[in-house]
């Protein structure tokens, strides 16, 4: 019970970007006074609540991983990093606008995080690096761009900033965030960018649950099929175990919160 | 008519040599980064080409190419143009750039610039005091003060790199020194991490389910100020925050816990992949010259050794003696002009290329560790400062290596430099460094089997 509470989401982007002080003003609503190096990964909680204001209000707690390094680092680095892109539920995309090259390795942050993903009906990225938008159409794991230091870019170049964002976030089927990650007011209540940011959590939760529920529905044809003589006597048994201890769970937490999958 | 033709020549090798400085910039620098500020590369570039210029002209002078007086011109020129650059121009920009980011003194960045500047020159000068290096009757303004210095600092650098060089190179290539590592030890420390992560998960889940309650209570989070707040908070118990900071504490112990953790995975990695990389073809070939490089290692420091104790300097170079050997003991005939200058060639070309190559592999290793999108245009000019002093004193030091007739010019163009003082140096601090890292990485050997078994 205690994995169906865990919602994990990777925040990626090139050394530099912000993304510790993203994670701590998501988390702690306070502005990051002294950023530092994050060696390995550093990770924190957000609390967001669901359906607030009505009765079925609840709270979650969503993990931000925050992973450092760049891109085109050594490859011993790089498979210690894999550790942490298993069973993701989500990916917060950060680059810096005012630093084109931080934009465009993007795509080989998502293509390394989304090969290593090892959840059963995630879409498993063929081949090396190329990049495909078609594969990120059909991607169950939900991203989010955010792009950083928007207080820097002068304003007449603003408009060319936003437009070159807007491609980028069409090329990942993704919302985009553009903010200051020393000013709070960027992401205060009520601000359309919280409304995204709520959006994009919420999508996250609901791509989790339904991970969750078609599990026993992919077993059994598989398992039945590959054995053979009283074996498969044995492993129906406990096929029908594990439907029937599903469909129990399923049917305790549509009890908790009245979400109607069927 | 030569003359002019001589400075075509030149002028297109150094455009040459500046394009390709460029290239080196954009493509392996900067790759990660944007270049904003084009002064930067123009400068490292500027520098690049001109230290590259100097070699070009020693390769000139034992070919015997282009007139003698025009060599001559183009070397006071080289010299003049390279330390302009090293003395004026490279440190104002550092200290320009370094005061760009600081917030405070945005409002007065070209007189606090001259002032770093002026800093620098001072230090600089009171560099040449502890060392003999001027004979009385130079100037104060002479061209020779300001390269007996940069030769100082370049040669310590040179003396530095080659000792921890001249150590790391067998220690990396052998395989004697690799420790065991199996997949299970990769996979039960990587377990750890990642328990140790989820346990700081769930403090922090603690710690803002607390901090939530505590606000809907409507308690404050700050501590009570003033002087009924502080008698309030003695008499009072606030269970909440108290608990919440050994929480806290605890979950700084786990977090530095999981960056060793962390730092120990990618080296347990770094040392899998060297592992499966000797059982390769390349990789057995550069064992086989780590053995070589080794000995020849022990030879230099020897030598060193030597040099110092019995107050020894070299007075002639490898490649006449070599000759001079094969002559007189090998009894091997040959004509000692025409192969003496081809040798020469071949040998201080070589050590032209592999120390450029070297040094700039070096400075790009270190370029990616220590970089930052805020400090890359200071990192990049003091690694500029550093690569043309470098490749001055590397022409300094390559006097050495070169027979009598080409020497002169070197001598001529330079001053009277004290040579034989240099050369002491390189030695003394060769040996330092190569010392001193034979001890770093026998520390660093056997620190890390002890953490391995300690898992």
């Amino acid at each position: 019970m205690a994995s169906l509470d865990r919602v994990k989401v990777l925040v990626l982007g090139d050394s530099g970007v912000g993304k510790s002080s993203l994670v701590h003003l998501l988390c702690q609503n306070q502005v990051l006074g002294n950023p530092s190096w994050t060696v390995g990964c550093s990770v924190d909680v957000r609390a967001q609540d669901y359906k607030e204001g009505t009765p079925e209000e609840k709270t979650y707690y969503i993990e931000l991983w925050d992973v450092g390094g760049s891109v085109g680092c050594a490859s011993s680095i790089k498979s210690t990093r894999a550790v942490f892109y298993n069973s993701v539920n989500g990916i917060i995309l950060v680059h810096d606008l005012t630093n084109k090259k931080s934009s465009q390795n993007l795509y080989r942050w998502s293509l390394e995080a989304l090969n290593k993903d090892s959840s059963p009906t995630g879409v498993i990225v063929s081949n090396g690096s190329d990049y495909d938008r078609e594969q990120f159409a059909e991607n169950p794991v939900p991203l989010l761009l955010i792009g950083t230091k928007f207080d820097q870019i002068p304003d007449n170049k603003r408009n060319e900033v936003l437009t070159r964002t807007a491609f980028l976030s069409e090329d990942f089927n993704a919302e985009e965030i553009n903010l200051d990650c020393t000013n709070p007011r960027y992401l205060a209540a009520g601000t359309s960018n919280a409304v995204k940011l709520s959006r994009f959590f919420d999508k996250v939760r609901v791509q989790r649950r339904e991970v969750i529920y078609s599990i026993p529905l992919e077993i059994d044809p598989t398992v039945i099929t590959a054995c053979k003589g009283n074996i498969v006597y044995s492993v129906n048994i406990i096929c029908i175990i594990i439907w029937c201890s599903s469909l129990a769970q399923i049917k305790v937490i549509l009890r908790e919160e009245q979400y109607c999958l069927f | 008519m030569s003359f002019l033709v001589d400075s075509v020549i030149m002028f297109t090798s150094q455009v040459l040599f500046f394009g390709f400085g460029w290239l080196f910039f954009m493509r392996q620098l900067f790759k990660d980064y944007e270049v904003r500020q084009y002064v930067v590369q123009v400068v490292f570039s500027v520098t690049f080409a001109f230290s590259c210029t100097m070699f070009e002209l020693i390769i000139f002078e034992i070919l015997g190419a282009l007139s003698s007086n025009s060599r001559y011109f183009h070397w006071k020129l080289n010299l003049y143009v390279i330390l302009l650059v090293l003395i004026f121009v490279v440190p104002f920009y550092i200290g320009y750039f370094v005061v760009s980011n600081i917030r405070l003194l945005q409002r007065q960045k070209l007189l606090f610039a001259c002032m770093v500047w002026f800093t620098f020159m001072y230090f600089f000068w009171k560099l040449g005091d502890p060392f003999p290096i001027l004979s009385p009757k130079h100037g104060i303004l002479s061209i020779e003060q300001l390269i007996s210095r940069v030769g100082v600092i370049g040669v310590t650098l040179m003396a530095l790199l080659s000792g921890f060089g001249a150590v790391n190179c067998p220690y990396t290539y052998m395989s004697y020194f690799l420790r065991n590592v199996t997949d299970s030890d990769i996979l039960a420390l990587e377990r750890r991490l990642l328990q140790t992560m989820d346990m700081i998960i769930s403090k922090k889940k603690r710690i803002a389910m607390t901090r939530r309650q505590m606000y809907q209570r409507g308690e404050d989070q700050n501590k009570q100020t003033g002087f009924w707040g502080m008698i309030k908070s003695v008499t009072s118990t606030q269970t909440g925050s108290e608990n919440l900071s050994l929480i806290q504490q605890e979950v700084d112990a786990l977090e530095e816990l999981s960056r060793q953790l962390f730092l120990e995975t990618v080296d347990l990695q770094a040392t899998k992949e060297r592992i499966e990389y000797s059982k390769t073809f390349q990789g057995k070939y550069f064992n086989f010259l780590g053995y070589f490089f080794s000995i020849y290692c022990v030879w230099k420091i020897f030598m060193a050794t030597i040099n110092i104790v019995f107050d020894r300097v070299g007075k002639t170079d490898p490649v006449t003696r070599g000759i001079e050997i094969t002559v007189n003991y090998l009894g091997i005939q040959f004509d000692v002009k025409f192969w003496s200058q081809h040798i020469s060639f071949i040998l201080v070309g070589i050590i032209i290329v592999t120390s450029i190559r070297g040094l700039l592999i070096t400075l790009t290793k270190f370029f990616y560790a220590i970089s930052s999108s805020k400090s890359s245009n200071v990192i990049v000019l003091v690694l500029a400062q550093i690569m043309g002093m470098y490749f001055v004193s590397s022409v300094l030091l390559m006097r050495m290596s070169m027979p009598l007739e080409y020497r002169s010019i070197v001598t001529e163009v330079l001053g009277e430099l004290q040579f034989n003082f240099y050369h002491r140096w390189f030695d003394v601090i060769f040996l330092v460094s190569a010392l001193s890292s034979i001890l770093f990485l026998y520390l660093a050997h056997k620190q890390a089997p002890e953490k391995h078994m300690a898992l």
